[in-house]
C-alpha cells in the first residue's frame, strides 16, 4: 500500500497487532474437578453480560456529547466485547453442547454460533444490560453500577481452578478498574454539575436500582458504590425491586429486538464467510 | 524597530521556498491563514460526518471480530477528526466556531459522505476505495506547509493504513465466501467507484484555487494527478480481488504509461456538493442532534469544574 | 460558555524516554483530561505514563522583537501554542 514506504513499518499500528494475548502460555483444558456444563454457563452469564451491553454502548458511536466522550465510549465498548469474546470462546470449549448447530460447511466459529445464532431465550445476560439507551446520565448510571460489580466478580475468579477464566479475569479487572473509575467521575459530576445534570442522573438511579439486586453483589460492592454516591450527594432510591431473571433466561422485548439487529446480516448468510 | 509587512511576507515566502514549516507563532499572510482553516476544517468535518455512514453497521457487523474491527476504526475516525481540530485551533479559531460552522452548512465535508451504505459490503469498499482515495490525498500531505496539520496527518496516516487494510481484507473474504456474498461486493463496488474518483475534487482546469495552494505548500499535487495516481494504484488490486471497475473506458496507456479512464459524472459533483446527495440532510440532521442532546453535559462538566475550583 | 478548555498532552511511549508532545484535546478539569488523553491517544498502547496541562499555563518563549519572524505576533490571538516539534527519531508518534 501506499503508505507503507513514507511511514516505514506499521505492525505497532495495525488493529490487533502488537497486543498480549491474555491467553499466551496457559493451559486451556477443563480441569477434571471442574464441571464443564456449570462452567460453560457461568461463561455464558459474563459473556453476555459484557456482549449484551458492549452492543448497548456502541450505539453511542457518533452521538456522544463530545469526541472526547465519543471515543471513551467506544473504548469500553471493545473492552467488553473483548471479553465477551473471550468468555463465549471458553463456554463453547468447556460444553459444546452449548454452541447451536449450524447447517453443514459453515465457516462461523464457536464464538460467533453463540452470538448470531442462539435466540432471546438462550441468553443469560442480566436485565440492567440489555435495557434500551436512555440519556448520557442512564449510560454513566448503567456503567457505573454494572462495572463496579463485575470488577469484584473478576477480582474473585483470579484464584479461579479454571486457568483460562483467570487468566481472563486478570485482563479484564484492568479494563474494569478503568470504566468504574470513568463512570464514577462522570456519575459525580452530573450529580453535582447543575440543576438539569442533577435532575437527569437521580431519574436514570430511580430506573436502574430495581435491577440492582439481579446482580446479587456482595456487601463489599456495595461499600464502594456507597462512597460514590456519598461523593455525588446522593442516597440509595427507595424502589421495588423488579424480578430480573436474566441469568434464567427470562428477558424483556428490549432484547429481543436487541438480538434481531445485531443477528440480521449473520443469519441472512449463514454460511457467509466475514 | 519596525518591521513592514513586505519584509514579513518576504521571510515567510523564504521560509516556504526552503521547504521549512510555518508554525502558529509565525507571522502568515491571511488569506495563508483563512485557506488553512478552510481545508483542515473540512477535513475534520469529513472525518466526523464520516463515521456515520459505517457507524450504521456496527450494531450488525456479522462476526465479533469485524464489529471490533468496524467499531475500533469508527472509532479512530473520531480521533483523526480530534486531530484535525486542534490543528486548526492553532490558528486562531475554536473547535465550538468550526462546530457551528459545519451544522450552519457554511464550511463542508467530503461529498462522498453523503452517499448511502445500504449492504455490509459497502463497509469493505469504503475501506478499500475511499479509505484508499483519502490516503492517496493524504500521504502528501504530511509534508504540508503549515506545521501542525503536517504533524496531525502523519498520526492519521499511520492510523489510515489500517483502515484501508481492514476493508480489503473483508472484501477478499467475502469473495472467498458464497455467490450472493461475491454479488454484494461486486455491486458495492459499482456504486462507489465513481463517487470514489470525484473525492478527489474537480478537474484541474475547474479548481480555482490549487495554483495559490501550491505555492504556498498547503498543497504538494493538483487533484488530476492524484486521481490518475488512484486510478492507477487500484486497478491490479481490483484484479487481485476480483472484481469489476465499471468503467468501460479504462485501459492501460503504454505510451503515458498509466491508465486511461473515464471522466466522472462532474453534474453529480457538484449537485452532491451544494446538499443535493442522497444523504446530506441525514447526515447533518444526526451531527446536530448528538452536538444538542449533548449540551446539557457540557454545561454540567464545566459547572462541575468551576466547583471543584472553588473548593 | 460551556465549552471545555484545550489541554496538551504528553506521553511517554516507553520507559527511558521523555514525555513527548502527541496532541491536544478538550475537557472540564484535569482528571477528566487525563482519561481523555489515555482514550485519545493510547488507544494503541502507546504509552506508559501521561502527562496533561492546560494549554493557557504554558508559557512559551516571547516573541523577540529582533526577529522578524515573531515581531508582530504580539498583537495576534493565537489560542495556543499546540503541537510542538517531535525528532524524528522518537518511535510510536
Amino acid at each position: 500500500m501506499i503508505s507503507d514506504d513514507l511511514l516505514g513499518s506499521e505492525a505497532h499500528w495495525a488493529f490487533g497487532t502488537d497486543f498480549e494475548d491474555p491467553l499466551a502460555g496457559v493451559d486451556t483444558t477443563v480441569p477434571d474437578d471442574i464441571d464443564p456444563a456449570a462452567l460453560a454457563r457461568y461463561c455464558l452469564m459474563l459473556g453476555d453480560d459484557a456482549l449484551v451491553l458492549s452492543q448497548r454502548l456502541s450505539e453511542w458511536c457518533s452521538r456522544a456529547p463530545d469526541l472526547e466522550e465519543d471515543i471513551a465510549l467506544a473504548n469500553i465498548a471493545l473492552d467488553l466485547l473483548g471479553e465477551a469474546r473471550l468468555l463465549l470462546a471458553r463456554a463453547a470449549v468447556a460444553d459444546p453442547s452449548v454452541v447451536p448447530s449450524l447447517p453443514d460447511g459453515s465457516p462461523v466459529p464457536a464464538e460467533d454460533a453463540l452470538a448470531f445464532f442462539r435466540s432471546p431465550a438462550e441468553f443469560r445476560n442480566v436485565t440492567m444490560t440489555e435495557l434500551p439507551n436512555g440519556d448520557f446520565a442512564e449510560t454513566i448510571t448503567r456503567l457505573l453500577l454494572f462495572s463496579v460489580w463485575r470488577l469484584a466478580e473478576f477480582e474473585s475468579l483470579l484464584t479461579h481452578p479454571d486457568a483460562v477464566l483467570a487468566a481472563v479475569a486478570a485482563k479484564g479487572r484492568k479494563e474494569l478498574a478503568y470504566h468504574r473509575d470513568f463512570a464514577a467521575r462522570w456519575f459525580v459530576t452530573l450529580a453535582r454539575g447543575t440543576a438539569e445534570s442533577r435532575r437527569r442522573v437521580l431519574t436514570a438511579l430511580a430506573g436502574l436500582w430495581a435491577f440492582w439486586p439481579e446482580l446479587d453483589a456482595p456487601a463489599d460492592v456495595e461499600v464502594v458504590l456507597d462512597q460514590v454516591f456519598a461523593a455525588a450527594d446522593v442516597s440509595r432510591p427507595e424502589v421495588t425491586p423488579a424480578r430480573g431473571l436474566g441469568r434464567e433466561c427470562v428477558h424483556t422485548e428490549a432484547l429481543t429486538d436487541l438480538l434481531a439487529e445485531m443477528q440480521s446480516v449473520a443469519r441472512a448468510h449463514p454460511r457467509g464467510l466475514w | 524597530m519596525t518591521v513592514t509587512e513586505p519584509q514579513l511576507a518576504e521571510h515567510f515566502g523564504a521560509t516556504i521556498a526552503r521547504g521549512d514549516r510555518i508554525e502558529p507563532r509565525d507571522w502568515m499572510p491571511e488569506a495563508y491563514r483563512r485557506t488553512l482553516i478552510r481545508q483542515i476544517a473540512q477535513h475534520a468535518h469529513s472525518e466526523i460526518i464520516g463515521m456515520q455512514p459505517e457507524g450504521d453497521w456496527i450494531s450488525r457487523a456479522p462476526s465479533l471480530r469485524r464489529k471490533a474491527i468496524l467499531l475500533a476504526k469508527v472509532q479512530d475516525e473520531a480521533g483523526h477528526g480530534l486531530y484535525l481540530y486542534s490543528a486548526c485551533e492553532t490558528l486562531g479559531t475554536s473547535r465550538r466556531e468550526l462546530t457551528d460552522k459545519l451544522l450552519s452548512g457554511k464550511q463542508k465535508y467530503s461529498s462522498i459522505f453523503n452517499y448511502p451504505t445500504p449492504s455490509y459490503a459497502d463497509v469493505g469498499t469504503i475501506g478499500w476505495l475511499v479509505d484508499g482515495a483519502a490516503i492517496c490525498n493524504q500521504v502528501p500531505l504530511c509534508r504540508t506547509s503549515f506545521g501542525p496539520y503536517g504533524r496531525a496527518m502523519i498520526r492519521i496516516c499511520k492510523e489510515e493504513s489500517f483502515h484501508q487494510r481492514q476493508g480489503y481484507e473483508l472484501l477478499m473474504t467475502m469473495m472467498r465466501g458464497t455467490d450472493e456474498q461475491r454479488a454484494m461486493v461486486q455491486e458495492s463496488v459499482d456504486r462507489f467507484w465513481w463517487p470514489a474518483l470525484m473525492m478527489f475534487g474537480p478537474p484541474d482546469g475547474a479548481s480555482p484555487n490549487t495554483e495559490q495552494s501550491m505555492a504556498w505548500g498547503i498543497k504538494r499535487n493538483t487533484n488530476d494527478e492524484l486521481r490518475q495516481k488512484f486510478v492507477d494504484m487500484t486497478v491490479p488490486q481490483a484484479r487481485a480481488l476480483g472484481v469489476t471497475l465499471p468503467d468501460p473506458q479504462l485501459r492501460w496507456n503504454s505510451e503515458r504509461q498509466a491508465h486511461d479512464f473515464g471522466e466522472p459524472d462532474w453534474d453529480e459533483f457538484w449537485a452532491v456538493v451544494n446538499g443535493a446527495g442522497p444523504c446530506n440532510a441525514e447526515r447533518l440532521a444526526h451531527r446536530r442532534k448528538a452536538h444538542d442532546d449533548g449540551a446539557w453535559v457540557r454545561e454540567a462538566a464545566v459547572a462541575f469544574a468551576r466547583l471543584e475550583e472553588a473548593l | 460558555m460551556s465549552e471545555w478548555p484545550l489541554y496538551e498532552v504528553f506521553v511517554r511511549g516507553k520507559r527511558g524516554l521523555n514525555h513527548v508532545h502527541v496532541g491536544s484535546l478538550h475537557a472540564p478539569d484535569d482528571k477528566l483530561a487525563l482519561m481523555h488523553a489515555r482514550d485519545v491517544y493510547t488507544r494503541r498502547n502507546e504509552g506508559v505514563s501521561i502527562w496533561v496541562v492546560r494549554a493557557s499555563d504554558i508559557t512559551a518563549s516571547s516573541p523577540d522583537e529582533k526577529d522578524p519572524m515573531f515581531a508582530p505576533s504580539g498583537d495576534k490571538v493565537y489560542r495556543h501554542p499546540t503541537f510542538y516539534d517531535i525528532p524524528a527519531h522518537v518511535p510510536h508518534l
